[in-house]
């Protein structure tokens, strides 16, 4: 099975938490027009991770890393919801079922579905049994 | 001199010393009021190890008696001031005469030769010129020897590069984080200090570091580092190891050290640490008896491998005044450092910051994460927190709190690094 078409390239981006770091990074993509797809903070005490889809993310890795930022590529998967009741649930249970971890993951509420961004510890066989189960992935193209 | 045998060395440091306390008692109204409290009478003094019998100096007696009212030498045979910084309160002037000058070119000379530099060597002071005796005194030391000098200053690291590679710069002299940030400037630079440099020399010092720094500073650079000591009182910058890399000698003709115990003002034995209290044999312009430095160290008089048959000071563990006293238990920044080289998550940079919460300090260390480390799992990061944490508990015996920041955020010191930021109001 080959995952690679589902793979999409998430930026994570560490910050300081303080005021003004996160203006910091968003000012950047804008002036470099960068469009931000999905977003999530995690935070802990004293510092947080920035992670976002972006449409062009080898562009935002370059001026975040000239900017002195830290910043690494993680592999994510997105994967579309029924926008109803349970469609979250449908969704875990495939991964639970196959005893594969969620690391994180956060949401967004698209136009035509809801989009569940997903980091997995086992990202094939995520993708195999969530496409097993007629489920749909977005492919990483149409984050272009 | 320097392979002089130590009984000798001896006879002459007594009859140096016993001139000293005569021509101070008789001319020195400081040393003679001194003296005459203590109750001790140059004619007291009938061996070397009476020198015990005279009052310490201390670094108050200089800021006491400012700017010039210690100063022995008449006026005209000045032939230059330096003066400290005054970060720790009001400055303190030292005056030079001719000879004091000699007699400091002269050690700094034997010391950058015991290092292996000399003639044909190019040598970058990138130590402040100025007030401060570091760049002034590296240069006259380095061309006493013949060596090429590039008085390149502190500052504006892209042209210190450029230097180094222009002309071919085969020993540098500045503070051992300046080295680094020299370093990581070259990394960006995508210049690589091992591969296209001269570079084979370091003389590093003004400021603590540890053995762990020097493994990585010649491993990552590919030259040889060496420690070196002074301080402005003494006349500056004085001594250094020699390529044993095994303790820094003290020139016996020019200084007589004592290692006493902090607390007590009791002598400790060879090898044991504690003070060091330095007695300058040759100094004319601002003579210097049992000056309390606040360096904490040990001496070791074992014959050096070198041959050289002059006492060795071991590694500065940290300063009498560097010392913090965290919930009652000693806690030297250089500690920190050290510990933090061992750990590959973070860099070297750090600062400290103390607070008191009710009766309680709090410290706590910033630490900056490298790139390599960092993860997008939040995990991960706290993970190494904790790590941190964790070994600097163990180091210090005394619990800290660890704070992670991005790379490159916290203070780079180009001088003296001033790493503790302590708020406590006592």
């Amino acid at each position: 099975m080959d995952a690679t078409q589902y793979t999409i390239k998430q930026i994570s981006v560490f910050s300081e938490n303080k005021p003004g770091r996160l203006a910091a990074i968003a000012g950047a993509l804008q002036a470099e027009e960068i469009n931000i797809l999905a977003f999530s903070i995690a935070e802990a005490n004293g510092f947080g991770v920035v992670r976002a889809l972006v449409d062009k993310p080898d562009a935002a890795y370059k001026k975040l890393t000239a900017m002195g930022f830290m910043i690494s590529f993680t592999d994510v998967i997105a994967v579309k919801m029924r926008d109803v009741p349970g469609g979250l649930f449908e969704m875990a249970a495939i991964l639970s079922e196959a005893e594969i971890n969620i690391e994180y993951s956060y949401a967004y509420s698209g136009r035509e579905a809801a989009v569940l961004i997903l980091r997995v510890d086992r990202v094939e066989e995520a993708v195999e049994k969530i496409l097993a189960r007629g489920g749909t992935l977005l492919s990483a193209d149409e984050f272009l | 001199m320097e392979m002089m045998p130590e009984a000798e060395l001896k006879k002459m440091q007594f009859k140096l010393l016993k001139m000293l306390v005569y021509r101070l008692y008789s001319f020195s109204n400081f040393y003679h009021g001194r003296m005459d409290a203590h109750g001790v009478h140059p004619d007291d003094i009938t061996g070397l190890a009476d020198v015990v019998k005279l009052p310490y100096m201390l670094k108050s007696d200089l800021r006491d008696n400012y700017p010039d009212k210690i100063f022995t030498a008449d006026p005209e045979e000045l032939v230059r001031y330096h003066v400290s910084s005054g970060t720790t309160g009001k400055p303190t002037v030292v005056g030079y005469t001719k000879n004091d000058l000699d007699n400091w070119s002269m050690s700094l000379a034997r010391a950058l030769t015991s290092c292996g530099v000399g003639r044909g060597d190019v040598v970058q002071v990138s130590y402040g010129y100025g007030l401060f005796t570091g760049g002034l005194g590296m240069h006259y030391g380095a061309e006493r020897i013949g060596a090429t000098v590039v008085p390149a200053s502190v500052g504006n690291t892209e042209r210190q590069l450029e230097l180094i590679l222009d002309l071919r710069v085969t020993a540098i002299c500045c503070t051992p984080s300046y080295l680094m940030h020299i370093g990581e400037t070259a990394r960006k630079m995508g210049i690589s200090i091992k591969d296209d440099t001269h570079l084979k020399t370091a003389i590093l010092g003004a400021e603590p570091w540890s053995e762990h720094m020097r493994e990585r500073i010649e491993e990552e650079m590919g030259i040889k580092a060496y420690n070196i000591y002074g301080t402005s009182e003494l006349s500056g910058p004085m001594f250094t190891e020699c390529t044993e890399q095994d303790g820094i000698h003290v020139w016996s003709d020019l200084a007589l050290v004592e290692i006493i115990d902090q607390e007590t003002g009791q002598p400790v034995p060879d090898g044991v640490e504690g003070e060091m209290v330095v007695t300058i044999l040759q100094k004319e312009a601002l003579p210097i008896i049992r000056y309390r430095t606040g360096d904490i160290t040990s001496i070791d008089r074992s014959p050096c491998l070198c041959g050289r048959t002059h006492p060795r000071i071991a590694r500065l563990s940290g300063r009498v005044d560097d010392m913090l006293i965290i919930r009652g238990i000693n806690v030297f920044p250089s500690q920190v450092e050290h510990t933090l080289l061992g750990i590959p998550e973070v860099s070297s940079h750090f600062m400290i910051e103390v607070d008191r919460i009710g009766a309680l300090d709090k410290m706590l260390v910033k630490v900056e994460l490298n790139p390599e480390a960092f993860s997008d799992k939040i995990n991960d990061i706290l993970d190494i927190r904790r790590k941190v944490g964790y070994t600097l508990k163990n180091m210090l015996n005394v619990s800290v709190d660890v704070e992670i920041s991005e790379p490159g955020s916290l203070p780079r010191f180009e001088g003296k690094a001033k790493r503790v930021i302590d708020r406590r109001v006592l």
